[in-house]
């Protein structure tokens, strides 16, 4: 593929990102309360909410760009920033605290850092600290993709990663 | 819309049918379930009886609230003992095809003994014997021993064909020696030895007599109001709900009652707010109805952000529609005309299942216009959280919903005055409408019944930590924390014993071991220097450093400080800051005193909640465990049980 068309392909994708906040927008539109849901929208759709994205939202919406900063930059879960291609959340809820999650965390970013020592992961993985995501019963737990692990030891946390293709 | 709006006839059609099939299996599947393995089971399930050819109903269902045997499956029939299976597995749902379904065998260390245990004999005779040691250490070979003696003596007496024995996965006994539960009649018998065998055989079993110098009374102590469907119905069906009475506590409201009629149910059933604070619902509805306005709107708060706690989760998973049945019947009290669901999106199961029941009842004209005929007309919508712990109070909820920051506002005025968009609003949280819904079912003196005084009815609180057995657990309140710790529970997990209950989350304190007899009211739990809160009950144990977990409280509370008010934006910050230095062991006596003076300041001029009741943690660990706090200040080099905070540590 040449240069230009690397270009158009870009611009395709622009344009059918712009077109998606419109639409997103547009089902809205009659809805009360709907800023965070579009923002969720976005968001599930892309990763995270790009600068343009928030632009292109002011001027679907009439909100000003200022107020959905405000917005995403007030809540947690809206990212600014794309993520990495495979999301760890490990939880920090009491439960998961008490019986060791700091551990199960430190062991998780150990075990990423010798595998991009050695060579390096294929996967971009993301570890993050969440709140309480209410598996007490089985903690300490980390979600990986949308999916939970519970009642995991420090010497599991590898095996998650294992079970990933490409790793 | 293809279906026509439900009838009230209709809706008590469900309620007379039969059940569907005489055999049934439900597999517990919610977050936690599947997080054990539950789809794997379920997908088992389905398989062996395909290839089994048996007509057997297989059902998903929410969490019976055991979490610590997750996956848990349900089995029974009209020919067949329910019984509660945990830990299962691919294999062991293959097992219950090839042989509980086929001639009546069970597996080891699956079942789960119930409490409502037998205290007689009929005619019936004795099929299955359950059997476990329940004392500490290695339990489970002493267990397969005695199993040993007891089908040595059946086979003595030729009845090894006719009665079987298993090890049993938890007996709802702890500490109680070898414990023995005989099916179907449920009689157990505790403190079981060697040389009670031969009776247990020859008179229990062969003669029908009971043992009384061993026998165990029955009695759970639990009481499932709010989580009355459970782990029994299929959370994704309405007609599921329906047969399990669904419904028929709103037909009662908009049939026979006024909503004036049905506040002064409410508030003869005494319910106050599950969410924390306690504020007698009744008063919340009166107060929004009693407000003028050209619209008035009820919120489900299902912003469930106590570490540790997870009941709502479990309803909203479990029962999602006795939630939006409540919400509905808030509604018709209030005067509203839009109801929303708040709900954490961290809770994506809860979202599906909510956002399935409104759709269906939409589709059933349980919502939308002229509602049963009576010209009550609502809608209902749910609208995500986005992580942030504070959003749970409801200024801040009302701001998200908007679209704004969730920074609270000083309150007066209301919600229910003023709140979002103005209008009069009622916030309502999860458990507070599940039980609303079975108050109109039944009436409000039913549920004034439990409880005590001045905390009526029944209680959903979620049991983690250092405990054997954690789960959830539904009581009358003034039930002693001891009996929901050590009778459901089984007291301390392995290793060390019990320290300190927390209770009431961020907002609430600990609870030292001594204390553990109080009863579980708000007013009990406050006087001790906790809340209720939610219904989280964090078991701590002697590993636990005391200091670390006031740490722990405050470092959540600091990260969700919305930065508005000064109190709880510096005062967390610069207490956070004391006890990390008190925990590293370079301490002084006197940051004790700032502490408490930091504490005071946040609790009297922050804000909102969070602020006010941040300091809690610090104070009630102050309060027990000073002495933790003296020994780290004192003498750095001490290591303090968990060792934690040994200095340079």
């Amino acid at each position: 593929m040449n240069a230009d068309g690397e270009l158009e392909k870009l611009v395709e994708w622009v344009e059918g990102v712009r077109k998606r906040v419109h639409e997103i927008a547009g089902e809205w539109e009659d809805e009360e309360g709907s800023l965070i849901m579009i923002l969720h929208a976005i968001q599930d759709e892309i990763g995270y909410i790009p600068r343009g994205v928030a632009n292109e939202l002011a001027k679907a919406t009439g909100i000003s760009l200022a107020r959905i900063y405000e917005v995403i930059t007030f809540y947690t879960y809206f990212r600014l920033t794309p993520p990495g291609n495979h999301e760890i959340h490990v939880c920090m809820g009491t439960a998961c605290y008490l019986r060791g999650a700091e551990s199960i965390q430190a062991r998780l970013l150990q075990q990423i850092d010798l595998m991009k020592a050695a060579g390096g992961p294929k996967d971009d993985f993301q570890v993050d600290c969440v709140r309480c995501i209410g598996c007490c019963g089985l903690s300490p737990a980390v979600v990986m993709d949308g999916k939970t692990y519970g009642r995991l030891n420090p010497e599991d946390s590898p095996e998650i990663l294992k079970q990933k293709p490409g790793v | 819309m293809d279906k026509q709006p439900l009838t009230t006839r209709e809706l008590d059609s469900y309620t007379q049918e039969g059940s569907v099939s005489t055999r049934w299996i439900r597999v517990g599947m919610d977050t936690g379930g599947i997080a054990a393995g539950a789809q794997e089971v379920y997908d088992t399930l389905i398989e062996a009886r395909d290839a089994s050819g048996l007509d057997i109903d297989i059902q998903q269902t929410g969490s019976v609230g055991l979490s610590y045997a997750d996956p848990v499956v349900l089995v029974g029939g009209d020919d067949v003992p329910t019984l509660v299976l945990g830990d299962m597995d691919a294999e062991s749902a293959r097992e219950l095809f090839a042989g509980y379904f086929r001639d009546g065998r069970l597996l080891d260390d699956r079942v789960i003994a119930t409490k409502n245990r037998g205290t007689g004999f009929d005619d019936t005779h004795q099929a299955v014997i359950l059997v476990k040691d329940t004392g500490d250490g290695d339990s489970h070979h002493r267990t397969t021993i005695f199993r040993n003696l007891i089908l040595e003596e059946l086979e003595a007496r030729g009845l090894e064909q006719k009665v079987a024995v298993y090890r049993a996965l938890d007996m709802g006994l702890y500490h109680r020696g070898v414990c023995v539960q005989m099916l179907p009649s449920r009689v157990t018998y505790a403190s079981v030895t060697g040389t009670d065998v031969r009776r247990l055989v020859d008179e229990s079993l062969r003669h029908g007599m009971v043992l009384e110098d061993l026998l165990v009374p029955g009695g759970d102590p639990q009481e499932r109001i709010s989580m009355r469907n459970c782990g029994t119905i299929d959370p994704s069906e309405l007609e599921s709900y329906l047969r399990a009475g669904g419904y028929q506590g709103l037909k009662r409201a908009l049939v026979e009652m006024s909503p004036e009629q049905v506040i002064e149910e409410l508030k003869t059933s005494g319910l106050r707010g599950r969410g924390g604070a306690g504020y007698p619902t009744w008063l919340k509805w009166k107060n929004t109805r009693g407000q003028e306005s050209d619209r008035r709107i009820v919120i489900c708060n299902a912003d469930e952000g106590d570490p540790g706690a997870f009941m709502d989760r479990s309803i909203l998973e479990g029962d999602p529609h006795s939630v939006l049945e409540g919400m509905l019947i808030a509604a018709y009290a209030i005067g509203a005309d839009t109801g929303f669901f708040y709900i954490r999106v961290e809770y994506p199961l809860a979202v599906k299942r909510v956002q399935k029941a409104i759709r269906q009842c939409r589709e059933a004209g349980l919502l939308g216009e002229n509602i049963l005929g009576t010209g009550f007309s609502f809608e209902a919508k749910v609208r995500f959280g986005a992580g942030a712990f504070v959003c749970g109070e409801e200024t801040a909820l009302i701001a998200s919903i908007e679209g704004r920051r969730g920074s609270p506002e000083p309150r007066p005025p209301y919600p229910s005055i003023k709140g979002l968009w103005g209008k009069p609003t009622s916030i309502n949280n999860v458990e507070t409408l599940a039980t609303v819904s079975a108050i109109l079912e039944h009436d409000g003196s039913w549920y004034a019944g439990f409880g005590t005084e001045e905390s009526r009815g029944t209680k959903v609180f979620a049991v983690t930590g250092k405990v054997r057995n954690p789960q959830l657990v539904e009581v009358p309140m003034g039930t002693p924390i001891r009996t929901i710790i050590e009778d459901i529970c089984g007291g301390a997990g392995h290793g060390s014993p019990i320290k300190a209950v927390q209770t009431g989350g961020p907002s609430g304190g600990v609870i030292p071991v001594d204390k553990m007899d109080t009863p579980v009211t708000y007013e009990a739990l406050l006087e001790l220097g906790s809340i209720m809160g939610s219904g989280g009950m964090l078991v701590m144990d002697e590993s636990d450093s005391m200091v670390d977990v006031a740490k722990f409280y405050l470092g959540f509370c600091v990260e969700e400080s919305c930065g508005k008010c000064a109190p709880c934006r510096i005062g967390g910050f610069q207490m956070l800051s004391l006890l990390k230095k008190i925990h590293a062991g370079d301490g002084m006596v006197a940051d004790l005193d700032t502490l408490r003076d930091i504490c005071v300041c946040m609790q009297t001029a922050s804000l909102c909640g969070l602020g006010q009741t941040a300091p809690n943690p610090v104070l009630s660990t102050l309060k027990y465990f000073e002495h933790e706090y003296l020994d780290l200040v004192t003498t750095p080099e001490t290591v303090t049980p968990s060792g934690k905070g040994r200095k340079n540590a």
